[in-house]
């Protein structure tokens, strides 16, 4: 005890770094097949290496990535390929607005970096204890988010070197194609907690699969606000938290 | 892949790249950035608890459904190992259950059919 100088909120802020290090640390083995199988995509689609590791350097949305790449190898015109994937990643405008009543105080280099780093699953597991946690601290709060960067942010750049550096060696049917999916509905189910969480969730279900019709990926967002509004008014009625 | 990117040069692909990378960065900060000690009413913040559960179901459900789009046909494995996933988890709160649960089914269904 004497021989530990550090102040009880540094230690607070190193214990939610590493919780939330260990709380993301499983979902590297979804952004790891994922980061792989976007360099061996590109490399084999004709991207050069130094391309590659571009977009997952500095984009880093690899749902977006492999929406432009569908759309280059296409040949669909330049504003398309742009536009499509920011429509792809709009909803990362949701996950801003929702980290903000959490992180808004922050510094604003620390909000930078959040920024950069707000990707699916940094924010889904940072949100989630966020929720289940509300005494956690404003700091306590910015360590955790940046300990889940940690399984997540390096993997996915080195993983995509090592895709793009395997490249067509490798097949790309392993299974990949559901790494992605079943991340998504792992990090929902277990946050359907009250019957508006529910609600919501299958709104957005329904919404989705009404909106399909719509060209690139853009019913995602008509479909989550509606499912949010859905959410919101069955919380409201029934009072539900 | 037909014949790759052979139509695009290396300058377009650089400008998209630093494009959506200007842009992505900017949705990411966007409300983060602006808002900072700003107090949000009470609805929105209502609105914003849902995102989470309202957002990712809808990414996920194409994906799940139509996984070979454009081809409209459903995919067994895909649908099997979705449901298991969604079970498991929110039966255990798990989401490393849900996600070996999802993956083992998944690969089961794939292998028997």
């Amino acid at each position: 005890m004497a021989a530990d100088t550090t102040t009880i909120p540094a230690r607070q802020q190193r214990s939610a770094f590493w919780r939330g290090m260990r709380d993301c640390g499983p979902f590297m083995f979804v952004a790891g097949p994922f980061g792989m199988l976007f360099g061996v995509v590109a490399t084999e689609a004709g991207l050069d290496l130094l391309q590659v590791m571009g977009f997952s350097v500095v984009v880093i949305a690899g749902a977006a990535q492999f929406a432009a790449l569908q759309l280059m190898l296409d040949d669909a015109p330049t504003v398309i390929v742009i536009l499509s994937a920011i429509a792809v990643n709009l909803r990362m405008a949701m996950y801003s607005a929702s980290l903000a009543p959490h992180l808004g105080p922050a510094p604003f280099w620390q909000r930078i970096l959040v920024g950069y780093m707000n990707v699916d699953q940094t924010y889904a597991v940072s949100v989630l204890k966020y929720e289940a946690e509300p005494e956690m601290s404003l700091p306590q709060k910015a360590s955790y988010f940046f300990g889940t960067c940690v399984p997540i942010v390096p993997v996915w750049y080195t993983t995509t070197l090592i895709g793009a550096l395997l490249g067509q060696s490798i097949p790309t049917d392993w299974g990949l194609q559901f790494a992605v999916p079943v991340t998504f509905i792992a990090l929902v189910a277990p946050a359907l907690r009250t019957p508006a969480h529910i609600a919501a969730a299958a709104a957005s279900i329904l919404l989705a699969l009404a909106f399909s019709g719509l060209p690139y990926n853009l019913g995602l967002m008509p479909a989550g606000i509606g499912a949010m509004i859905v959410g919101a008014e069955v919380e409201r009625r029934i009072g539900a938290r | 892949m037909n014949n790759g990117l052979a139509n695009w040069s290396s300058a377009e692909i650089w400008f998209i790249i630093a494009a959506l990378g200007v842009a992505t960065f900017a949705i990411r900060l966007s409300f983060l950035g602006l808002i900072g000690n700003r107090e949000l009413p009470e609805w929105l913040l209502r609105h914003l608890r849902y995102t989470p559960v309202a957002i990712l179901p809808a990414l996920v459900t194409p994906l799940v459904v139509w996984p070979d789009a454009p081809d409209t046909s459903l995919s067994p494995p895909h649908l099997a190992g979705a449901v298991a996933a969604m079970a498991v988890g929110y039966w255990r709160k798990s989401p490393i259950w849900a996600v070996v649960a999802g993956m083992a089914t998944f690969l089961l269904v794939q292998a028997l059919t």
